[in-house]
């Protein structure tokens, strides 16, 4: 199959996913990568991918503190209320 | 705000939402999880004393990582690290996994065939959780800051002192690693 000069493969393809996201790609670079994207199932998964990957990456919830540096901080805060009575 | 008024609560509750993101941006900046961890306690400490002064100009977690950012940039030229990033890692697929027309030779396998679609995406969170641990500390500050926090590309670059196309390369870089450690993680099949 000979390629057009424009058409990407999927190796430049999925360089180009995470700015497609961001919609930071050129107006060619985009018209490239869904032109490629209309015929590659496994460019759309890989997409999709990425979407869900960022997706849960919001819902992420914060790590568990352990309870010492919990402690620690809350100790600071009481100086700190101590200190803003006088 | 009610924390200045005494509300251990109010304050606790803050801690524990914003401590882990300021550990790991703090390590961008400064080398060592203990060091990280006293750039974030100085600014529990500065913003105990700025409240008063915080205007609303900016969101306060805007507010809370300038100050971050100013305490840990201090440590770290104190730590001489220099913040080597690096662009040439690997890339976001391994080149392997394409023949030699640079196409799919080992497509991505989807991450869930959606039997319990509830215990899947829990997986994937932890999942993505733990890959987002485990990127080298620009990636991981960055992909934070993006992802989890919901900063704009140009909040990160000014927050980070990078260009927005470093800021790009950086998340595309994370990104990338954190779906293929979900890839693999998930064609393990279900725990």
């Amino acid at each position: 199959m000979r390629l057009r000069p424009s058409s990407l493969v999927c190796l430049q393809a999925v360089q180009l996913m995470s700015d497609y996201l961001e919609n930071a790609l050129s107006r060619g670079d985009r018209r490239r990568l869904e032109r490629h994207l209309e015929q590659c199932t496994h460019c759309n998964l890989y997409l999709q991918q990425m979407r869900s990957t960022i997706a849960a990456s919001g819902s992420v919830a914060p790590d568990d503190l352990a309870p010492e540096a919990l402690d620690d901080l809350v100790e600071i805060y009481r100086a700190f209320r101590e200190e803003t009575r006088e | 705000m009610r924390m200045l008024d005494g509300d251990e609560i109010a304050f606790t509750e803050l801690v524990k939402r914003y401590q882990s993101t300021l550990v790991r941006v703090a390590r961008y900046y400064v080398a060592g999880e203990a060091s990280a961890e006293d750039v974030v306690q100085d600014t529990w400490i500065a913003v105990l004393r700025g409240l008063s002064k915080f205007e609303h100009r900016s969101s306060f977690k805007t507010w809370l990582l300038r100050i971050l950012v100013n305490r840990a940039k201090t440590a770290g030229t104190r730590e001489r690290r220099s913040i080597a990033i690096d662009l040439a890692d690997p890339e976001a697929v391994a080149s392997s996994r394409f023949d030699e027309h640079g196409a799919w030779s080992e497509p991505p396998v989807p991450f869930t065939d959606a039997i319990d679609e509830s215990l899947a995406n829990d997986k994937i969170l932890r999942l993505v959780r733990q890959a987002i641990n485990r990127l080298p500390d620009p990636h991981r500050a960055v992909v934070m800051l993006r992802d989890i926090e919901g900063l704009s590309t140009m909040e990160v670059a000014e927050l980070l002192e990078l260009s927005v196309a470093n800021v790009r390369v950086i998340l595309h870089r994370g990104r990338s690693r954190v779906r293929s450690d979900v890839e693999a993680g998930m064609s393990g099949g279900m725990p």
